[in-house]
């Protein structure tokens, strides 16, 4: 952060760093939420990641193994979730909420002898020439290489949305359960495959936050990421770019207010703190309710559990 | 005989407490229009679940074509050319047609093939469809066409199809009959399920019927007629309900040129209502479902406030006030959906009396619950309503759905409302049970209530309606009597045959 006026390459390359952790954990939910189960656990599985992905690196030395075991952790979490809703059939909501509170626990305890560590650092991608670039360069071509796999995750979540079978298979289940489930879909085993992706990103998400952005562990480093991730998808009426778009807007904002603060803005800190929630809030809320269908683009059988019946 | 596509051999299937299927075989020929007969609960469903890979039976074979089958899973079975038509539960609202038909496609082409063989298809067979339009957007009659379309594109040898007319004016459904016809004498077979037996015994040449799981009898429906059928259906001599003739009184209820926005995004807003309830009249309201059924109950029973001046119950004005002021001041309701919108599943009966009840009958003092006397109305309701339930601690969702209809509807009828409104009264109820309900609304009536019965059930308005007019697109035609209107009229009433072609028309 540099101190007085504020420079846009940097602003714009900070703000890049600061949505991605939000990004993934949103474009994971939105992949769950897609197929018709709201997964309120997102706050625990990223801090799984983050600190499972943190123990990894640095008991291994490498921070792509690091992610590697925060996706596995996120998703193990997952797991724990698809096995309560899917297969005992309990409450997505209470189960979701469970899952983020035993996720803060956990890695607290996990975390214990690793808090004050360094971990080891994840390099730049060298994307030489570019990075040379006037402005762009620094913006947008000097980064750790999570941030482009986080915006071709996002391309791919949408070319699979729109234009797969699976994905078709994915937003019918989501839609309609017993319609899918008369057609012989099995939608159970798409959505315990949606509940894993959502983990596995989420984990991903945290990991992001303890090896690059802060980097360090420490315990609830996430500090409700995982629920402006979940607002987003709402907000984001379940569109991948329009999340990506909140995530940046976001994280924007995070920076912006961060540089205001520390150029000394007569604001008081605490309307800087909160103005990132509020204003990605109201600019999604704004964007969702202009279209007669924005508003109301849930997916049909979201939150509601499927019992086949025959 | 026909040549043989499909026998049924002793299929069997069990579910905890029920035998839905008892040793039912029959044989379907090729080409030929099979229909299956039953009430509610008869075991029609769980027996096409079977054919189609959904369910799997206990004990029993079938033979397709020579060869044994047995469909572990749908797509088995549409890849063997079994198709079905659903009554509903298989369409993806939020989806385009072209996705919704290429769901339930073993191989569906490419999107662009695809959008252009659906164009071919519904048209060769005259139901158009624009591939590229979400079905949550489409009225009940294209929905269905969606699903038929969907079957024909995989060239079926047998196509299964779910009480396919429930939803489709008269004229829609002469169309549809002119394609299963058409079908029929290229070879594909239909097993038809409906209850309604003058179709049957228009369409098909061969039916069985099942009753209690078990198979009754297998006869050509053209040489019976339809009371014989009905009888056979269930099991008893069926006695249509009677009323006595009596002058309409005074005007109790007046709606005038209300305009009212759908709550719901894929609803249908009412468009310039305007109709008069009088004392002692059966005022019957057809349409084919989604045309505004929903919003005119909600707009009655008070669930959407609508401009004050403009519907009154005897000459007050009530727009602006909520359920239980209605109530209180003689207007009930009875809603279509049973289950979680006429009385709440997890609560007992006794709960559930006291919902609608407290408002009229006094359940409620100082804030605090009569339980005792709450009790009494629920078991009250249980005698005269011949609900048939162990107790009034049940939950209502334990009912089944003739018993708690009638639980609900008698609900109602207790309370002794100048004007009750009910929507559906005799959705999926067996045949004594909606005649027993039909004849409480007409007792009421004779009582000098007014009762306004919206229904898809045509037969059911023609039983009870003295006067009648339909919904079409949220529009309300206007109120004629219902003495001497023919079918046909009454089908262009409820917009006749929308846009649909019959088949030979386009394709010659």
């Amino acid at each position: 952060m540099i101190l007085g006026s504020i420079n846009p390459a940097v602003l714009m390359a900070a703000l890049m760093v600061a949505a991605t952790p939000i990004l993934l954990a949103a474009i994971g939910e939105l992949v769950v939420e897609k197929s018709g189960v709201l997964n309120l656990g997102v706050e625990g599985m990223m801090i799984m990641g983050a600190c499972l992905g943190f123990i990894v690196a640095v008991n291994t030395g490498s921070p792509f193994l690091g992610f590697v075991g925060a996706a596995f952790a996120g998703m193990a979490l997952s797991l724990l979730f698809a096995l309560l809703t899917q297969a005992l059939m309990t409450n997505q909501v209470a189960s979701g909420l469970a899952l983020t509170l035993f996720g803060l626990g956990l890695s607290a305890l996990l975390g214990q002898r690793y808090v004050g560590i360094t971990p080891p650092r994840t390099p730049k991608l060298d994307l030489g020439p570019l990075s040379d670039i006037p402005f762009l360069g620094r913006a947008i071509f000097s980064h750790d290489i999570m941030v482009y796999l986080t915006i071709a995750l996002v391309a791919a979540v949408w070319w699979f949305l729109k234009y797969s079978r699976a994905g078709m298979i994915l937003r019918a289940v989501g839609e309609n359960h017993d319609a899918a489930h008369a057609l012989g879909y099995h939608v159970k085993r798409v959505r315990v495959l949606a509940i894993m992706f959502g983990g596995a990103c989420a984990g991903l998400g945290g990991a992001y936050l303890s090896l690059i952005r802060v980097p360090q562990w420490t315990e609830g480093m996430t500090v409700g990421a995982g629920w402006i991730a979940l607002a987003l998808v709402v907000f984001a009426s379940w569109r991948p770019w329009r999340a990506m778009a909140g995530a940046y807007l976001f994280g924007g904002i995070v920076v912006l207010q961060l540089n205001l603060q520390a150029a000394g803005v007569k604001i008081p800190v605490e309307y800087l703190s909160m103005s990132p929630y509020l204003i990605t809030i109201a600019v999604l809320v704004f964007i969702s309710s202009g279209k007669a269908r924005g508003s109301s683009n849930a997916p049909g059988s979201l939150n509601r559990p499927f019992h086949a019946s025959s | 005989m026909r040549q043989p596509l499909l026998r049924l051999d002793g299929l069997t299937k069990a579910y905890p407490g029920v035998l839905a299927n008892d040793n039912v075989s029959f044989e379907i020929g090729i080409g030929q229009m099979h229909a299956l007969l039953g009430e509610n609960g008869a075991g029609k469903s769980t027996l096409v679940k079977m054919i189609y890979g959904l369910v799997k039976p206990d004990k029993g074979q079938m033979v397709l074509r020579d060869l044994p089958y047995a469909p572990a899973q749908p797509s088995e079975a549409r890849k063997n050319g079994v198709a079905m038509v659903f009554q509903h539960f298989s369409l993806f609202d939020a989806l385009d047609v072209a996705e919704n038909v290429a769901l339930g496609m073993e191989n569906p082409p490419a999107m662009r093939d695809l959008a252009k063989r659906i164009r071919d298809v519904s048209e060769e067979y005259g139901l158009p469809l624009d591939p590229n339009r979400l079905v949550g957007d489409l009225s009940a009659g294209e929905r269905q066409r969606v699903e038929i379309v969907r079957c024909l594109l995989q060239d079926p040898k047998l196509l299964i199809m779910d009480e396919p007319t429930s939803v489709l004016t008269p004229q829609e459904v002469e169309i549809l009959f002119r394609t299963l016809r058409q079908l029929s004498s290229e070879g594909t077979a239909i097993l038809y399920i409906s209850h309604k037996l003058e179709e049957i015994r228009a369409l098909c040449d061969e039916a069985t019927i099942l009753r209690g799981g078990k198979k009754v009898a297998t006869c050509d429906p053209r040489e019976k007629s339809a009371r014989e059928l009905a009888e056979l259906m269930v099991g008893q001599i069926l006695t249509p309900p009677e009323r006595a003739a009596k002058p309409r009184g005074d005007v109790l209820l007046s709606v005038e040129n209300l305009s009212l926005k759908s709550n719901n995004p894929f609803g249908t807003s009412l468009k310039d209502i305007s109709f008069q309830l009088h004392a002692g009249e059966v005022l019957g309201i057809a349409g084919v479902a989604g045309n505004g059924q929903d919003e005119l109950l909600l707009m009655l029973s008070g669930e959407i406030p609508s401009p004050s001046g403009q519907v009154k119950l005897k000459s007050q004005p009530i727009g602006q006030l909520g359920p239980n002021a209605r109530r209180v001041r003689g207007l009930v309701t009875a809603p279509e959906e049973r289950l979680g919108h006429a009385a709440a599943p997890d609560m007992s009966l006794t709960a559930n009396a006291l919902l609608s009840g407290a408002a009229r009958k006094g359940l409620v003092k100082n804030g605090f619950i009569d339980w005792k006397k709450t009790d009494t109305f629920a078991r009250e309701i249980i005698a005269k309503f011949d609900v048939r339930t162990p107790g009034s601690h049940v939950l209502a969702r334990a009912l089944s759905g003739g018993n708690l209809q009638k639980f609900v509807i008698g609900r109602e009828i207790e309370l002794a409302p100048d004007v009750i409104v009910v929507n559906q009264p005799t959705w999926g109820v067996d045949a004594s049970a909606a005649a027993f309900i039909r004849q409480a609304l007409l007792d009421l009536a004779s009582a000098g209530a007014g009762v306004l019965v919206i229904s898809q059930d045509l037969d059911e308005l023609l039983e009870v309606a003295d006067s009648f007019a339909a919904l079409n697109e949220g529009r309300l035609t206007p109120v004629r009597p219902a003495k001497g209107l023919t079918v046909e009229e009454i089908g262009l009433m409820m917009g006749g045959a929308h846009d649909m072609h019959p088949a030979h028309e386009v394709a010659e």
